[in-house]
């Protein structure tokens, strides 16, 4: 019982901490000038080498949920409506969550164990001697690149998702394409979009919160590194996971 | 310049520091000697607001840094330069970029100019050509030495060496040794050494400090205390174990 309440007196602990990083990264981004070479970089990290998982991802969830979706929908012969169950689906839900969690496990793992070991082996106590702000020179440049790259990662997986699922319906699973899109195109709405996007910059902002928080909060060398990156990418994964649920009755009722 | 006033600091039930007071005078060279565990290192980071004592005072040049946030802290420590235990260079850039980064901070933006720089240092540290170099590339003395270089190059007033021999052959210490000094006299800066390497402390401190036990046990001129009849001094000097802490069994 002890044993739980100090996990949850923690893990609050922990989600205020985040907090306040998140204030000192709102504070540095509209007062101290961007280090742009670190933000590039980033962006290149982030946004470019993350597109073969996410790419990757979209097509086979696209793929398997059209198969699973014809298959259920066949049996009430409403064939030509499996394309916008997968495209509602691929926008508001199934594209940023996943795409999230792609970038969890590939980027803030990453993140994570840089500034750990930046932590570990006193880097970061030297950029603080050298008068440089550890928010201002590391986690403003990845929480803007992850905050710019989730997006358009999820816009990739969506696309990649869709036309994967359409070049199945219509060569396997034998589903008119031309019903198929029409009912998508109508099913579908502008709102689904919207949600998607604003789903994907929050994760964004999520996962890069909590990976430069546990980065810069590690302790113990080599054996605190990896426990710290393990942390990271679990309450990174849980906060998609949880904070997803929560984002989908808010903006149904702010949207729709 | 710098002036520690009682400060206080426990990492949960252990007491690190008890109650540490001293002062340092702006060119004045300091050597904080002390068995491992007592506390130096702690201390050092206490000179640069990298850690806050739970009580006490910690001014540099009048300026209290206690209670300050971290980024006021940052325009008080643009005057410090430090040489940390394992270097600590960043391992994203090469040597050049390393060594520039202190040059950034402080304003210097014109590419002739930090190239020069960099190269002087390089010089004075004896490691010219290494720019392009990444730290990994490097030995342990070599990057130690390039850390200097990064420690000195903004001219700070205030340079902290938090045991700048540690793990390196005689030879490559003594080297590092004579570094410091050329530094402390070139450019009359205020220096604080960490050290357990004796002969460091005896050519870099002109006053010792001895911490034993989070507390200031001697603080006295380098003569003083190397002539010093107590016997855990004296002990600590010669590097002999008291017989009686040693559990053979």
């Amino acid at each position: 019982m002890s044993a739980a309440k100090g996990e949850i007196s923690s893990f609050v602990e922990g989600m205020g901490r985040v907090a306040l990083l998140a204030c000192e990264v709102f504070r540095s981004l509209f007062t101290v000038r961007l280090n742009w070479a670190e933000f590039m970089k980033q962006m290149h990290f982030i946004g470019l080498k993350s597109q073969f998982v996410v790419l990757t991802t979209g097509a086979s969830t696209g793929m398997v949920f059209c198969a699973q979706t014809f298959y259920q929908f066949h049996k009430v012969k409403m064939d030509t409506a499996t394309l916008s169950v997968v495209g509602v689906a691929m926008t508001s839900e199934l594209g940023p969550v996943l795409a999230g969690l792609m970038v969890a496990g590939r980027v803030g793992a990453a993140m994570t164990a840089e500034l750990g070991t930046m932590k570990v082996t006193e880097q970061i106590d030297a950029l603080r001697t050298m008068a440089t702000h550890p928010v201002d020179h590391l986690v403003v440049p990845r929480v803007l690149a992850t905050v710019i790259s989730m997006p358009l990662l999820t816009v990739l997986a969506w696309a990649v998702g869709i036309f994967a699922a359409m070049i199945l319906a219509s060569s396997l699973l034998g589903i008119e394409s031309a019903f198929s899109l029409k009912h998508m195109y109508f099913y579908s709405d502008e709102e689904d979009i919207f949600m998607g996007v604003i789903k994907a910059l929050f994760f964004g902002l999520l996962i890069s919160l909590i990976s430069c928080y546990r980065g810069l909060n590690c302790r113990n060398g080599a054996e605190g590194v990896g426990r710290a990156t393990n942390e990271a990418v679990v309450h990174s994964c849980i906060a998609i996971l949880v904070s997803n649920f929560f984002l989908t009755l808010f903006l149904r009722g702010l949207l729709y | 310049m710098i002036e520690v006033s009682q400060i206080r600091k426990s990492f949960g039930e252990q007491i690190v520091l008890n109650s540490i007071s001293f002062t340092v005078k702006a060119g004045e060279s300091v050597a904080i000697i002390g068995r491992s565990g007592t506390g130096k290192s702690v201390l050092i980071k206490h000179l640069l607001g990298l850690l806050s004592p739970d009580a006490g005072a910690v001014r540099v040049e009048g300026q209290d840094l206690v209670g300050m946030t971290e980024r006021e802290l940052l325009g008080v420590r643009q005057k410090f330069g430090m040489l940390f235990q394992g270097a600590a260079l960043f391992d994203s850039m090469n040597v050049h970029d390393n060594i520039a980064f202190p040059l950034h901070r402080s304003g210097v933006t014109e590419p002739d100019e930090i190239n020069r720089r960099v190269d002087e240092v390089l010089g004075l540290v004896e490691l010219p050509g290494v720019g392009g170099k990444m730290p990994a590339e490097l030995s342990g003395g070599m990057q130690k030495r390039v850390g200097l270089a990064r420690a000195i190059v903004h001219r700070p007033q205030i340079i902290l060496y938090d045991e700048p021999t540690t793990g390196l052959d005689p030879v490559v210490a003594d080297s590092i040794d004579q570094l410091m000094m050329r530094v402390r006299d070139q450019y009359s800066v205020t220096s604080i050494v960490i050290t357990h390497d004796m002969r460091c402390a005896r050519r870099m401190g002109q006053r010792i400090i001895y911490l034993q036990e989070g507390q200031v046990y001697l603080d006295a001129p380098a003569e003083e205390v190397f002539n010093s009849e107590d016997p855990q001094v004296g002990r600590f000097i010669r590097g002999e174990a008291d017989l009686k802490e040693v559990d053979f069994s």
